[in-house]
């Protein structure tokens, strides 16, 4: 009886095995079918004439579909296709036109008009006029709504919509970075009858792409929007589907299965050349490595000590070691309108005799420790770029006691200014002013991080921000740069690339320096 | 009567379990506290830092982290038992509809893995104590020793490029399809991960049916069979392999029991959108109400494989059946 049973159960089972590889093989024979019945997507060769189904693999789902909130590097760029604003980048990163057709700004500069673009509309095909760049920028100005960019808005003492195509921005002080600030895509511009809670649930932006389909964890798909102010998107849609694994996404591509990826390791890029057979763009970024030093911290208060380090550090051997000399030296700032001459500090090589002379001055001859903290896992090189920099800084009688930790804990610690000195990757802005004045004023939300201030700064900065000629401008930035290296508040290293892997089908993409997404809308397949 | 009830194996197991799961919850929810940061600085990273305190505490309530701890556990343990596992605000889904989707793909990878490794295991097992310290001894030894050794990650992401250069064929790449709107890519979808989790898990399974084998066929009862004259197949099948289940049974079910709590180094290299990953994204957004109400449910299920497997115990073994 109890043999009966088993036998019974073993053949239940070969059945079901049976059954299981009859299925497989089933779906292995219906390969071209099953890839059709997906969408175009499964198979970029027949691409639709009238557009194409794009596949771009990312390795996180968005975090929120709300743009005021995203700050995420894939929720952004998905944000950038739905949403609109009022000014945008181009391929450059100069300021252009957006919802805004044009602007001017006051002669005393407290004033800044926007006359907005005829026939704008949103999504769902109600219009988009004054009254909802009002609301979106008092909204985003209210504390309780959390948006982000609250605090690059803060010269805007109020907004009028004096009529339906006209906007005006009454200042606080004048703000030369204001225009560049508004194309973030943190001040998307929402419809006057929209929430957070029904947004969330289905977004309704100006941009050339609407959503189609979202499946958490899985993929997001996005149409073109037949309201879009622009050209039209030449495609159909555009699905961002979660491949968790970079690995996984190269061979995806390998497979035909995703026609874009964006990668930051170079060896990944190179795996996707090679055994994909993918395009690669290389993309110069904006963000830039950086050892950040608190200077408000132990034997860092002493400027000396702080320009031992800085003349201890080959850059150059820190990119080759730790991103295979894939990228380019850099001083603060890396905007390319405004960029630093690298060699303009006290060492621009290294030098290690004058590393020894500051450490003296400093009275500290017999050398230093060092406590550097470090992310792992955020992106591919920073434990590699710490063990470069512990390994230099040996050299100098310094001596590095690395924290690696997990980026949670990073983060937090980061926020919290606890560290002496870290290894960062910090996002670079277009204009200096948004990226330097919240870490190096004395009143800027970032400053205890930076560790850095002064009352020269706080004035330079300040003349520009009121500033208008561009010239000017420049010649200010060069000065607060100059005087960042002179005082070594931090120990700029190298700025990398992303790298942009298509297949070989896809035509009409611009890779941008902010890692901006939003040439999907010029983007062809086939 | 009511000490009866209160003594029969059946009550004391239920309220071990309840024991078990309430110190799961209190453990799972005191640890993802311990990790540095909160659902405000997941989202925004280093942003955060830009946020006044005014801003801050607006998200601090959105989230309910302006709740002591004491009442954020207890009112998320109340809504767990009324039925209301919590919300996800990255996905705009409840838990339960979270995993009403991840649950199935899990138990599903879980069921052709454990058949795989089974078809795998048994027979290397009986195949190695067949002739111990031999030559095919050695080679199912070896073969255990790769599934143990060869990390799941490094064996699924070559097999998948392997696939994919050598035929074209990587239905992972493909968006991922729910078994019951197309099957036969979803199998598809299944076979190599499933293959490559067989390899790891056939190894404990081959080796307990090694040891059980080997401990059966030296009893009393085998040596009478023999000398009877029964031929050896049928020694093999109807009196050694019948009698060392119970281990293997055992080994299964807790190898069975863990793929539930998700296989997330494979669903992360086959972007399976299994529990396993749910629970990963979840700690990594520090959504505290859903990895909380995830990892609970991955409990009851642990429970209930180990409830099955005691029942599966008395099914095979007319010994434990008496008891």
């Amino acid at each position: 009886m109890k043999t009966r049973s088993i036998a019974k159960r073993a053949a239940g089972a070969a059945a079901a095995v049976a059954a299981l590889a009859l299925l497989a093989g089933c779906g292995g024979a219906e390969t071209p079918s099953g890839d059709q019945s997906t969408g175009a997507a499964g198979s970029p060769g027949a691409a639709d004439p009238a557009g194409g189904a794009l596949v771009v693999g990312v390795t996180s789902d968005v975090d929120t579909l709300f743009p005021w909130k995203a700050t995420q590097f894939n929720t952004v760029n998905v944000m950038q296709v739905i949403y609109g604003t009022l000014t945008e980048f181009d391929q450059d990163l100069n300021v252009a036109p957006g919802i805004a057709e044009s602007w001017e700004i006051s002669d005393d500069r407290l004033t800044l008009t926007f006359h907005l673009r005829q026939g704008v509309k949103f999504a769902d095909g109600s219009d988009c006029d004054s009254a909802d760049v009002k609301f979106s920028l008092d909204k985003i100005a209210d504390e309780a709504t959390a948006a982000v960019a609250r605090a690059q808005l803060s010269s805007i003492a109020s907004v009028a919509a004096p009529d339906a195509a006209t906007v005006v921005l009454n200042l606080t002080s004048p703000d030369a970075g204001l225009v560049s600030s508004l194309a973030s895509i943190n001040v998307a511009i929402l419809s006057s009858d929209d929430t957070e809670e029904a947004l969330n649930e289905t977004p309704n932006g100006t941009g050339p792409f609407k959503l189609k389909e979202r499946k958490p964890s899985q993929s997001l798909t996005l149409e073109r929007n037949g309201n879009y102010w622009g050209d039209p998107a030449k495609l159909d849609t555009v699905e961002f589907r979660v491949i968790p694994d970079e690995t996984s996404i190269v061979t995806a591509m390998q497979s035909g299965n995703v026609h874009l990826a964006v990668f930051d390791d170079p060896l990944v890029a190179e795996s996707a050349e090679t055994s994909a057979n993918a395009v690669i763009q290389e993309q110069a970024q904006l963000a830039y490595h950086v050892l950040q030093l608190n200077a408000t911290k132990g034997e860092l208060t002493d400027v000396n000590v702080r320009l031992a380090i800085q003349c201890a550090i080959d850059r150059q051997q820190v990119l080759d070691a730790a991103a295979l000399g894939e990228g380019a030296i850099t001083g603060p700032i890396t905007s390319p309108a405004f960029r630093s001459d690298p060699s303009a500090r006290p060492c621009p090589d290294r030098d290690l005799d004058k590393a020894a002379e500051y450490l003296a001055k400093a009275g500290k001859a017999d050398g230093i420790k060092l406590k550097v903290m470090v992310s792992q896992g955020e992106y591919a090189t920073s434990v590699n770029e710490a063990q470069s920099i512990q390994a230099q800084l040996a050299d100098a009688k310094i001596e590095v006691e690395l924290e690696v930790l997990e980026s949670g804990a990073y983060v937090d610690r980061w926020l919290a200014a606890d560290f002496d000195a870290a290894v960062a990757l910090n996002g670079g802005r277009p204009d200096p002013d948004q990226a330097y004045s919240r870490y190096f004023t004395s009143t800027g939300n970032l400053n205890a991080v930076a560790g850095f201030s002064s009352p020269e700064l706080d004035r330079l900065f300040a003349e520009g921000r009121s500033s208008a000629s561009k010239e000017e401008r420049e010649s200010i930035y060069t000065e607060i740069s100059s005087i960042l290296e002179d005082n070594a508040a931090w120990v700029w290293l190298f700025t990398s690339y992303t790298y942009t892997a298509t297949t070989a089908d896809v035509s009409g993409y611009v890779p941008m320096a902010n890692d901006s997404m939003q040439y999907l809308r010029t983007t062809a397949l086939g | 009567m009511l000490t009866r009830v209160l003594h029969s194996s059946i009550t004391r197991r239920f309220v071990t379990a309840l024991g078990t799961l309430f110190g799961v919850a209190v453990l799972v929810f005191a640890m993802l506290r311990a990790i540095p940061g909160d659902q405000v600085t997941a989202q925004f990273g280093i942003e955060s830092g830009a946020l006044t305190a005014a801003q801050r505490a607006s998200l601090e309530s959105y989230y309910g982290l302006d709740q002591p701890l004491f009442v954020q556990f207890f009112s998320w343990l109340g809504n767990v038992l009324t039925g209301n596992q919590g919300f996800s605000a990255r996905s705009h889904m409840s838990v339960a509809e979270l995993t009403a989707l991840s649950l199935p793909v899990t138990i599903e990878l879980a069921i052709i893995t454990i058949v795989f490794s089974l078809l795998l295991g048994v027979p290397l097992g009986m195949l190695s104590a067949s002739k111990p310290n031999s030559a095919r001894d050695a080679f199912g030894q070896v073969i255990a020793l790769a599934g143990l050794s060869i990390p799941a990650f490094l064996l699924g992401s070559s097999v998948m490029a392997w696939a994919a250069s050598s035929w074209g064929e990587n239905p992972n790449g493909q968006a991922f399809a729910q078994l019951a709107e197309n099957p036969g890519l979803n199998l598809r979808q299944m076979i190599l991960p499933a293959a490559v989790l067989a390899f790891g898990i056939a190894a404990p399974i081959m080796r307990t049916t090694r040891t059980a084998v080997l401990d059966v066929r030296s009893k009393d009862f085998i040596r009478t069979a023999r000398a009877k004259g029964l031929a050896p197949r049928r020694i093999q099948f109807r009196h050694v392999l019948t009698n060392a289940l119970v281990p293997i049974t055992t080994m299964t079910g807790l190898q069975f029991g863990y793929l539930l709590g998700g296989a997330i180094v494979i669903e992360q290299v086959f972007s399976l959108p299994g529990i396993g990953r749910q629970v990963l994204v979840g700690i990594e957004q520090k959504e505290y109400a859903v990895v909380q109400s995830t990892i609970l449910i991955i409990a009851v299920c642990f429970v209930l494989v180990n409830l099955l497997t005691d029942i599966l115990y008395r099914v095979i073994d007319p010994r434990v059946r008496a008891l």
